[in-house]
């Protein structure tokens, strides 16, 4: 039964975007309809799966069908703790997304294949979560990234939208290319990629050490490299913040809730191997410079969704943090309330987007607050949270984080960690600060049609606010005893994941560098607008993202393609190999015209060179053999 | 009888048109040319149904004496290689009438006579068990296609063709040579069959002989620059029967002939061979990135596919051969289509440029959405067949005994650089404004040119999400073919695969 319940959840995404896919052209007012009944479904579903009952004790495992039989490589399904809360965040939030998409694309023309696309991620997204080995996990990864690309593409008349989707295409292929390679590497050493079968052999230490004694950390890097590109994080970061060309309810359910968390996902769920391998400091590490180095760009955009770009990306950095630390279940934790609380920040950067004519420039915003009081109240629900204000949800995740990461021994990346904390506050709050409070800078030509979104809009702001509200509080209480912990703790009880000091002070600390960031942010612009912020060279190193895009161009982009075509294609190609092919054809060709002489039609000379030869031939084996 | 009939349906189709074509008018030639080559694809499904996949024997076998003095038979046979290469051909004939419907403006009847021709030819090849019979067919596919872009084609179309076929010659007087040497060796017979399991004297010359001829039908680098010219300058239907067909004649060859025949080259010449398929594979995909001319991308891309093929083959391990053999199917599928949709809109704007197009996603979605579907498989995305054999041949390649890991991790670097060069070529073609006038006015695709490409996506998604019954119906040749192509006297080779072999099956057992 339960077989035929995850074949359900799984496949009425596909139906809905099949439906939309191929009679979408009759279907245009209803296209949005259809899809999000399709994620409902999956996520009433989805929902019985936290009953432990329903999954058949610890995990459900099934398999669907053989898919490569040399290497019985199968399709199955693999539905633990772990699994169910990354299928109630991907339906949950994902529906909510889909009903917001209903009014937010109301009016594109484009909508039935925005929606087809829509429901294809998440059936991609499902396929990702729902496997039970790596290979699985990968159809659904590179899935994902599909329709990343054609959704940050759906306008594919502006440049800009259709560059931004092909770089998160080839920068996460780089990434892929890791992951195959730790894919290999792991074949290599246990002759399967079945999730339990590998995790077994890999405790009872009974596999090919392919690589000698560093066969785990290889295969562990590799598929972090992997992570690395599908969770933006240092130096494959480059191309989330472009991906903000998408439509912006795509950057809510992709760039924020889901997509991006599948790498946070992928450590957890080998989390066997990254212990074993100790390979989880170097996550740790790559994570917080992320959160770092994101959160100070994110202090000079201007751009509303750019803002919250930087931001997933930080927040992801912590996640990895978690998991890299060793806290696999405070890792997905913030992946769950982060799911929430970005989710409805970018939701609400979308209500903003759609009462100001498309405008992302927060320069030119300012006093909406009056103007969308509901889009204002929930997106301030969400930057409390993300700030670590106490007892909403970011505070309890993100804390979690960092004590853990205090009590693994990681002092310096809880240092760094907690100024991120600090930033994050900030730049949060600037936003808010510059967009919702002050004097209005909105055009009055934009100001006069400025409008608060219809329900349809805002009620998925107020079921989301509501969890990135309370969800902390609710799962997150009594640290390692709360519901978050005893529901994973089945899924990650291989390792010693365990509070020795106080949380208290902690708690304290988290709350004094949150509040502390705000109140800074609220200091400067409580009454300067960004026009008159300073152009110092720092500013103009952070606004202009460090220069990494450039530097990436100049380094690997413009010398493959000029090598590529000069040396390679016009040198190489048509020069040397083109050369010696034409060069035998001349030479044989003029061997010809010379042997062609010969045929002179003398019957003469023709008995000559006959009679010449024959003296050759006898005279060798008559008297030299 | 079965495959004698499959083989020369089309010839008969020929030769009907040959007679009747002043009778009929040229639609009723077309009529004719696709009755004859649908009736072949339906009398060949029942290859598939009939095939036993429990044994590597070659199956639907044919013998009789045809010149018995010189040892030559009419000798034809299928195994679990050949046929897929069998229904591939007579999959991808009938697309390719019904695709040069319209677009042949003289002599449709020369058209369609030299394309069932070449399909008799090609057949042949692929179930020919004697040497000689084998030589026949392959000398005999060169005049149709010879005639197809040296009529056909576009302008450059007499050096391209007269390029083609002294680079094939070139490579087949090779061959000659080595299959006379063989007959001396095999007591005076051209029969494959006895060869197998003969230990055979010079194996190393005789490699080299039969592989030159088949790396450069492959074409392997360094012998492919008459790809992107014969490619440019063949009519679509042409390039679509090269890619999707021709290319493949070389990496049989070397399945069928190479590898089993001579093991001791094998073992000589791997580092060399899976060097030059390595570089083929970057070094197409780099130049194809740069190319302005669609086809000579897609032509590019063809070199770093079938680099990844070669690579497979010559990894020497189940997941390498079958992986290769499936990307056999896989690049006919998805260059064919490539060529096919190439073709389309190069029959409406008659240009090849990348820069001349821009947008056209909106002018046409349905096209759009073929295109990007045969790019996606192309580009290997999970879900769709390429991943499956590009998977295969570089896990195998990762496994394998014969070559460092090196290699496969260059190769795999290919991964990357194809979805560069596709997708900015797709990005260039469909996406942006639609500035340019002459494709605001570009039509859709019309019925018959989506029952063109209908086929082809099914296959596409078909391999990518069930590829089990395609592979599982070449294990057992494949096995056989691995097994003849290990060096006799080294018995430690075999160890490390029996190991091997073992935990798989514990695998098995524990998944189950």
């Amino acid at each position: 039964m339960s077989k035929d319940l995850i074949t359900i959840l799984l496949i009425a995404p596909l139906i809905g975007f099949l439906i939309n896919g191929l009679f979408g052209k009759w279907l245009k007012n209803i296209s949005g309809g259809i899809a999000s009944l399709a994620v409902l479904i999956s996520f009433i579903i989805s929902a019985f799966f936290v009953f432990p009952a329903v999954r058949g004790g610890d995990a459900l495992k099934e398999t669907l069908y053989e898919w490569i039989p040399i290497e019985s490589f199968a399709i199955g399904f693999h539905v633990d703790a772990l699994t169910t809360v990354m299928l109630l965040v991907i339906t949950g939030v994902g529906f909510l997304i889909h009903i917001y998409s209903i009014g937010y694309m109301n009016h594109d023309p484009g909508r039935t294949r925005y929606f087809a696309y829509l429901n294809l991620f998440v059936f991609a997204m499902l396929i990702l979560v729902l496997a039970n080995n790596y290979l699985m996990m990968f159809i659904g990864w590179e899935g994902v990234g599909l329709c990343s690309y054609l959704l940050i593409g759906f306008w594919f008349e502006r440049k800009s939208a259709t560059d931004a989707g092909k770089k998160a295409f080839i920068v996460n292929r780089i990434g892929d290319f890791g992951f195959l390679l730790g894919m290999f590497t792991l074949f290599a050493a246990f002759g399967t990629l079945n999730f339990d079968t590998l995790f077994g052999r890999a405790e009872s230490n009974t596999y090919e050490q392919v690589f000698g004694a560093s066969t785990l950390i290889v295969a562990t890097l590799l598929l972090f490299v992997g992570a690395v590109g599908k969770s933006a994080q240092i130096p494959l970061y480059v191309w989330l913040p472009d991906a903000m060309e998408g439509p912006t309810p795509v950057s809510a359910l992709i760039h924020a809730a889901t997509m991006v968390t599948a790498g946070v996902y992928m450590v957890a769920r080998s989390s066997i191997l990254f212990n074993l391998a100790h390979t989880g400091v170097v996550v740790a590490w790559v994570g917080v410079l992320t959160a770092l180095f994101a959160a100070t760009m994110a202090l000079a955009a201007n751009d509303i969704k750019r803002v919250l770009a930087y931001s997933t990306v930080s927040q992801l950095g912590y996640m990895f943090v978690g998991v890299g630390v060793g806290a696999y279940t405070s890792g997905i934790f913030h992946l769950m309330t982060h799911a929430f609380f970005k989710g409805l920040m970018f939701l609400t950067a979308g209500s903003v987007m759609h009462a100001m004519s498309d405008e992302l420039d927060m320069r030119k915003m300012g006093g909406l607050r009056s103007k969308l009081p509901i889009t204002y109240w929930t997106f301030l629900i969400g930057a409390l949270a993300i700030a670590g204000f106490p007892f909403l949800s970011g505070f309890w995740s993100k804390d979690e984080i960092l004590h853990n990461a205090w009590d693994s021994g990681y002092q310096v990346i809880f240092g760094i960690g907690l100024l991120t904390a600090f930033l994050t506050a900030f730049y949060m709050f600037r936003l808010i600060f510059v967009v919702f409070h002050g004097e209005s800078r909105v055009d009055s030509e934009v100001e006069s049609h400025l409008h608060e979104s219809p329900p349809v809009m805002w009620i998925p702001l107020v079921l989301l606010a509501i969890p990135s509200l309370i969800i902390g509080v609710i799962v997150g209480w009594g640290g390692e005893h709360s519901a978050i912990h005893n529901f994973l703790g089945s899924v990650f009880t291989h390792h010693g994941e365990s509070h020795h000091s106080n949380p208290i002070p902690f708690m304290i600390i988290s709350s004094i560098v949150g509040i502390a960031g705000i109140l800074v942010a609220w200091l400067i612009y409580r009454s300067k607008t960004p026009l008159s912020e300073p152009i110092s060279p720092v500013h103009k190193l952070l606004a202009n993202k460090y220069y990494i895009d450039e530097i990436y161009n100049a380094v690997f982009v413009q010398p493959i393609r000029g090598i590529s075509y000069y040396l390679f294609w016009k040198i190489m190609d048509i020069g040397i190999i083109d050369g010696l092919v034409n060069l035998t054809a001349f030479v044989l060709r003029g061997i010809g015209g010379l042997i062609r002489r010969m045929q002179t039609g003398v019957v003469q000379a023709y008995v000559v060179s006959m009679v010449i030869g024959i003296i050759i031939f006898l005279g060798y084996y008559l008297f030299i053999r | 009888m079965l495959l004698s009939a499959v083989i020369f349906l089309p010839l008969l189709g020929a030769i009907l048109i040959a007679l009747a074509r002043h009778i009929l008018g040229e639609s009723g030639l077309k009529w004719i040319a696709l009755i004859v080559t649908l009736l072949t694809f339906v009398v060949s499904i029942s290859l598939y149904t009939g095939f036993d996949a429990s044994t590597h024997d070659m199956q639907f076998k044919e013998e009789r004496p045809w010149i018995e003095g010189l040892g030559i038979s009419y000798h034809l046979g299928i195994d679990g290689i050949s046929l897929w290469l069998v229904l591939l051909t007579t999959f991808m004939t009938p697309i390719c009438v019904l695709a040069a419907w319209n677009s042949i403006e003289k002599g449709a009847s020369g058209f369609m006579i030299s394309l069932l021709m070449l399909e008799t030819a090609m057949l042949g090849v692929f179930c020919a068990l004697d040497l000689f019979l084998f030589f026949v067919f392959w000398e005999a596919m060169l005049i149709p296609m010879y005639l197809l872009i040296g009529i056909w084609g576009g302008h450059r179309r007499i050096y391209a063709t007269i390029k083609f076929v002294l680079y094939t010659m070139a490579g087949s007087a090779l061959m000659l040579v080595g299959i006379l040497y063989l007959y001396f060796q095999n007591d005076n017979s051209f029969n494959l069959m006895t060869l197998y399991g003969r230990t055979l004297s010079h194996q190393n010359l005789l490699f080299m002989a039969f592989f030159i001829a088949f790396a450069i039908k492959v074409p392997l680098f360094p012998f492919h620059t008459w790809l992107p010219d014969a490619h440019v300058e063949a009519p679509t239907v042409g390039s679509v029967i090269l890619a999707g067909v021709l290319l493949k004649m070389g990496t049989y060859g070397i399945v069928r002939f190479c590898m089993p025949l001579f093991p001791e080259g094998v073992a000589a010449y791997t580092p060399l061979i899976v060097t030059l398929s390595v570089i083929g594979i970057i070094y197409g995909a780099l130049v194809a990135m740069v190319q302005p001319d669609l086809k000579k991308l897609v032509a590019y891309s063809s070199v770093s596919h079938l680099g990844f093929v070669v690579l497979g083959l010559f990894a020497l391990n189940q997941q390498g051969v079958q992986g290769g053999i499936l990307q056999m199917i896989n690049h006919g599928l998805s260059t064919g289509g490539l060529f096919l949709l190439v073709g389309m809109i190069y029959e409406r704007r008659h240009t090849r440029m990348i820069a001349d197009f821009g947008g056209l996603s909106k002018q046409m979605p349905i096209f759009a959405v073929f295109f990007m579907i045969v790019t996606l498989s192309s580009i290997g995305l999970p879900g769709l067949n390429g991943f499956v054999g590009e998977f295969m041949i570089l896990l195998g390649g990762f496994m394998s005994d014969s070559f460092s890991k090196v290699y496969t991790i260059i190769a795999t670097t290919g991964v990357i650089l194809a979805a560069v060069y596709m997708l900015w070529m797709f990005q260039r073609v469909m996406f942006g404004k639609l500035d340019n006038p002459k494709n605001q006015a570009l039509n859709d695709l019309s019925p018959r040119e989506i029952a063109v490409l209908v086929p082809i996506v099914i296959f596409i998604v078909w391999i990518g999400v069930y590829p089990k019954p395609f592979l599982s119906r070449m294990e057992q040749s494949v096995s056989q073919v691995l097994q003849q192509s290990k060096p006799t006297a080294t018995v430690k080779a075999d160890t490390p695969t029996l190991a091997l072999d073992i935990t798989t099956k514990e695998a098995k057992k524990i998944d189950e």
